[in-house]
């Protein structure tokens, strides 16, 4: 994950990764899109493709870029843990509810 | 696919589902394994409010009054470590254990843009508690900006971490 961060770290890399969002695209129309050179684009490329953010084929020899969904998902994982920090509360209460309960059960059973 | 994209998400029944049932309501659900007469004791005992209902990074519930009846008064008090306080008022409306809670509620620093009103519902399934909590604002406008406040947090406790993460 650390080198699909640092793919992303860098503003025309994360620009590149944006424009696919929307589906393949040549290289051309990025260079077109992003106002770099060829030779630049090219080689942001290369870093996205050695870190498994995207995947190239050949189609009548243009060259179409298309990300892969792993690394993403991998992301997606990874930043659940977060969100769950914002669940805090509710998993206290979880602690708070689990002792009830035991107090409740060890009631009952002295009542009986 | 490899196996890694066939790896799903995590998805987990006691994670918080936060919902917008009309333009001017927030609402969250929440799974408790406990029957509902526990999570409605839960929510209305002081002393156990206090243990689990904080702020975010570690507000603490200090202040914890409420009159439970019709037209009784609440008082919630949260305190920072630094000193710092933030409070807030409200007055029941509907108090039906096990089954619903409702209240309505006003920051002493105004930034919900007045009052809301709270309904809390809780019903059971197989020993399960369904909680769910919404929100009813005074406009879209405040909803929406409190659903900001609400995701802004959240994202920046995800940027801080991934910050200090690509600093690692």
């Amino acid at each position: 994950m650390m080198e699909t961060l640092q793919a992303l770290a860098e503003p025309h890399r994360f620009q590149i990764v944006e424009l696919l969002r929307d589906g393949p695209r040549r290289v051309g129309d990025m260079v077109h899109r992003l106002g770099l050179r060829q030779p630049q684009v090219s080689k942001h490329l290369r870093v996205l493709s050695n870190a498994g953010l995207v995947d190239v084929r050949v189609d009548a020899q243009r060259r179409i870029y298309a990300l892969r969904p792993a690394p993403f998902e991998e992301l997606e994982v990874w930043i659940e843990r977060y969100r769950r920090i914002g669940e805090g509360n509710f998993q206290r209460l979880d602690g708070v509810l689990q002792e009830l309960k035991a107090k409740e059960e060890k009631r009952g059973r002295t009542k009986r | 696919m490899d196996a890694q994209s066939a790896r799903a998400p995590m998805k987990n029944s006691g994670t918080l589902k936060v919902t917008t049932p009309s333009d001017r309501e927030v609402a969250m659900t929440r799974v408790f394994d406990a029957p509902r007469h526990l999570v409605f004791q839960a929510w209305t005992e002081p002393e156990l409010l206090k243990r689990w209902l904080w702020g975010p990074d570690d507000w603490r519930l200090a202040v914890c009054k409420m009159n439970l009846k019709p037209g009784g008064g609440l008082r919630f008090v949260w305190s920072h470590r630094d000193g710092k306080d933030m409070g807030m008022s409200g007055v029941f409306r509907e108090i039906a254990p096990p089954d619903r809670l409702v209240f309505t509620e006003i920051w002493d620093e105004d930034w919900t843009d007045g009052e809301t009103l709270v309904t809390i519902l809780f019903s059971e399934h197989a020993g399960k508690t369904t909680l769910t909590q919404t929100v009813l604002y005074s406009s879209r406008q405040a909803r929406d900006a409190a659903l900001r406040t609400g995701m802004e947090h959240g994202a920046a406790v995800s940027y801080d971490r991934l910050a200090e993460l690509l600093k690692s």
